[in-house]
């Protein structure tokens, strides 16, 4: 809550701070600043690129204030760590009470919290020294030196000098004390606003992380064998699925036969998540590469045949009319026509089934696999090493960006002529 | 000896809905060769049913049509088409668009280099061979597609408004081209038109069609075409019975038009 409210005062200060700005040195004269129409022209509004670079900038500083990163100067507040105290009143079977004074020693995150000998006072309550673990609760046996134990009938009456009882929280400004159901303290450190680092570590432990895996390696694989892998099992169960479709779409375009046949088929598998094909697949033909291909390509399968099949409808018939005038035969028209004709739709729905793809290996990865982006997040995730998991996440992310970039200038370079007809 | 004959041609469109539309009936027409015709006729006259069944694309219900003795049957390459838009093929050059012809035939790339290069020069587009389709201005495309149909040598060319999408300068300028190329190739040319003032331009015989049913309801002979070959257009259009040949055949259409929206209205 306190991240988005945050992110939003970020974007709203970016926004004002950068026009502010540029109002002073207002001077570009394209065509697009002549417009005065813009709210509402479409053409007009252009991807503002110092808005891209301050918005990256936002999350890395965002995910670096609220972990505590030593890459930034300023934090929100983190968890306490250091020394505290507070007190506890103890009640005497008898109906006397006397107080006796805690002090408690929280060591940084991750570090092992130490029990230590104070002074125990007077009174039949003595103080303590109590180690507490940062960023947890902890529970505190208090009267193994009090004269008087909670065996003979005494109990905590109040912390700080206000009451508690068995439901009731006492802020004791680093931290809350509650009671246990069996009259024992139990101390939490306050938490801070920065997140624990097993939710969500510090940028530089992700990239140290990045270093390391990519050098050592995870799980008896090279970080380059699980991403290669990954990619490797995309890029078949691509490939063969269009292998398989794109024909198969060609037929359905162009017979009648074809497209009765299998349109029930194609129309009914389409819907269905390759996600859910899961544990069919997995059944059928087991857990290793071959079920794992199998399940991609029947991914990329069914987009590649309706590319292919929209494709080759959407041929102008004035093109195939014109072409039959010229003497062109079937086949010729089939092979310079047709197929070129149709290639714009099966760049589009290539890259579309890339990306399901690359979504589903992750995904069937998670499932069962040896090796594997997806099974490195999953394996690290089932340790709690959020770095990897987070490591892991980013490099997905960047590499089906990647993957995206190279279709769209594999498309450009192809067919220049896409909708441009 | 007449070269294109149509027959007796009838064509009738069965709709879903279980009516039918007559679109040809009983049209029959006889092309010299080297002729140029115009057809010219309110929409839903059937003139692109016409072209079609003349083409091969389509096959008449009756009648036949019939070049150089033997009866059509389906598209063939004696009989070349200018379409009005999207008929190229964007993947390939200018140069791949015109020699396309050739190229289906097998005819090795010199020769079809000295074809492409001289009609590329003939519609001016000399300097463009090795342009993107889509790069070029619509006036220009309309000119590949022309110098196409022309570089597969057919007996008869078969335009379909091939200067309707053109903007009017680009079409007067086009319509030059037309008959020059028109008198240069000697070629029979069956030209549609929405434009009376284009018709009656390029026509050496003009052809109007009436509605329900489609059929053949008058025929001019005319001089324009021959007087526009080497000359302005413009001049043509303020020579002698020109302005009074339009009229007489606008208001025919008017009248026909009118006669459609009457009828549909008492269908209502």
């Amino acid at each position: 809550m306190i991240v988005l409210l945050f992110y939003v005062g970020l974007f709203g200060g970016a926004f004002l701070i950068v026009n502010l700005l540029r109002k002073g040195l207002e001077s570009r004269q394209d065509f697009t600043s002549l417009k005065t129409v813009t709210f509402g022209d479409e053409s007009a509004v252009r991807a503002d690129r110092v808005a891209s670079f301050i918005s990256v900038l936002v999350i890395f500083v965002i995910w670096g204030a609220f972990t505590g990163s030593k890459l930034l100067p300023i934090h929100v507040p983190g968890p306490f760590v250091g020394d505290t105290q507070f007190t506890y009143t103890l009640e005497h079977p008898d109906g006397s009470t006397d107080e006796a004074t805690v002090f408690v020693r929280v060591p940084p995150f991750g570090e092992d919290a130490e029990a230590f000998d104070v002074d125990p006072g007077d009174g039949f309550a003595k103080d303590d020294g109590f180690g507490a673990p940062s960023g947890r609760s902890s529970t505190f046996i208090f009267d193994k030196n009090d004269e008087t134990s909670r065996k003979d009938g005494a109990k905590i009456v109040a912390i700080n000098g206000t009451p508690i009882g068995p439901d009731a929280r006492v802020d004791v400004g680093d931290g809350t004390v509650s009671l246990t159901d069996k009259g024992a303290i139990t101390f939490t450190p306050a938490q801070g606003l920065q997140m624990n680092p097993i939710w969500l570590p510090a940028p530089e432990t992700v990239v140290a992380r990045f270093f390391e895996i990519a050098t050592e390696g995870y799980q008896n694989f090279s970080l380059w064998e699980h991403l290669g892998w990954s990619l490797f099992r995309v890029f078949a169960g691509f490939v063969t699925g269009a292998l398989i479709g794109i024909p198969l779409g060609y037929a359905m375009g162009l017979s009648g036969w074809f497209r009765g046949w299998f349109d029930p088929i194609v129309e009914f598998m389409r819907p269905v998540p390759p996600l859910a094909l899961i544990p069919l697949v997995i059944i059928w033909f087991g857990i290793w590469e071959t079920g794992k291909i199998v399940l991609l390509f029947l991914a990329a399968l069914w987009i590649m045949t309706i590319a292919a099949r929209a494709g080759v409808s959407g041929v102008n018939i004035s093109k195939i009319h014109a072409a039959y005038s010229l003497g062109a035969s079937k086949w010729q028209i089939m092979r310079h026509v047709i197929v070129p004709n149709s290639l714009p739709e099966i760049f589009t729905g290539a890259r579309v089934a890339m990306g399901v793809c690359w979504g589903t290996v992750v995904a069937a990865e998670l499932v069962a696999a040896q090796k594997g982006a997806g099974m490195m997040i999953i394996a690290a995730s089932k340790f709690q090493l959020t770095d990897i998991v987070i490591m892991g996440i980013v490099l997905i992310g960047i590499i089906g960006y990647g993957i995206d970039i190279l279709m769209r200038m594999a498309e450009n370079w192809l067919v220049p002529w896409k909708g441009r007809s | 000896m007449p070269e294109l004959d149509i027959i007796d041609l009838s064509m009738r469109f069965d709709l879903p809905n279980g009516t039918s539309v007559q679109a040809l009936q009983d049209v029959s027409l006889s092309l010299k060769e080297g002729e140029l015709v115009s057809v010219l006729g309110p929409s839903g006259c059937g003139k692109t049913t016409l072209l079609n069944i003349v083409a091969g694309f389509l096959a008449p219900t009756s009648g036949r049509v019939e070049l150089n003795g033997h009866v059509v049957k389906g598209p063939d390459a004696e009989r070349g088409m200018v379409f009005q838009k999207g008929a190229l093929f964007e993947w390939m050059n200018v140069r791949e668009n015109v020699d396309f012809g050739p190229r289906m035939k097998g005819m090795p790339l010199a020769e079809r280099n000295k074809i492409s290069d001289h009609l590329l020069e003939v519609v001016g587009l000399q300097d463009f061979k090795d342009k993107a389709v889509y790069e070029l201005s619509g006036g220009m495309q309309q000119r590949v597609a022309l110098a196409r149909c022309l570089a597969n040598e057919p007996d008869v060319i078969l335009m379909d408004e091939p200067l309707g999408a053109l903007d009017a300068l680009t079409r007067e300028k086009m319509q030059g081209l037309v008959l020059k190329l028109w008198k240069e190739t000697g070629k029979t040319i069956i030209l549609i038109t929405h434009s009376v003032e284009e018709a009656l331009l390029l026509g050496e015989r003009l052809i109007v069609m009436a509605p329900r049913p489609g059929r053949i309801h008058k025929q001019y002979n005319l001089p324009f075409a021959e007087r526009g070959v080497n000359a302005d257009l413009r001049d043509v259009k303020k020579s002698e019975g020109f302005a009074e040949t339009r009229d007489e055949i606008l208001t025919m259409i008017w009248e026909m038009e009118e006669e459609i929206m009457g009828r549909t209205e008492q269908a209502s």
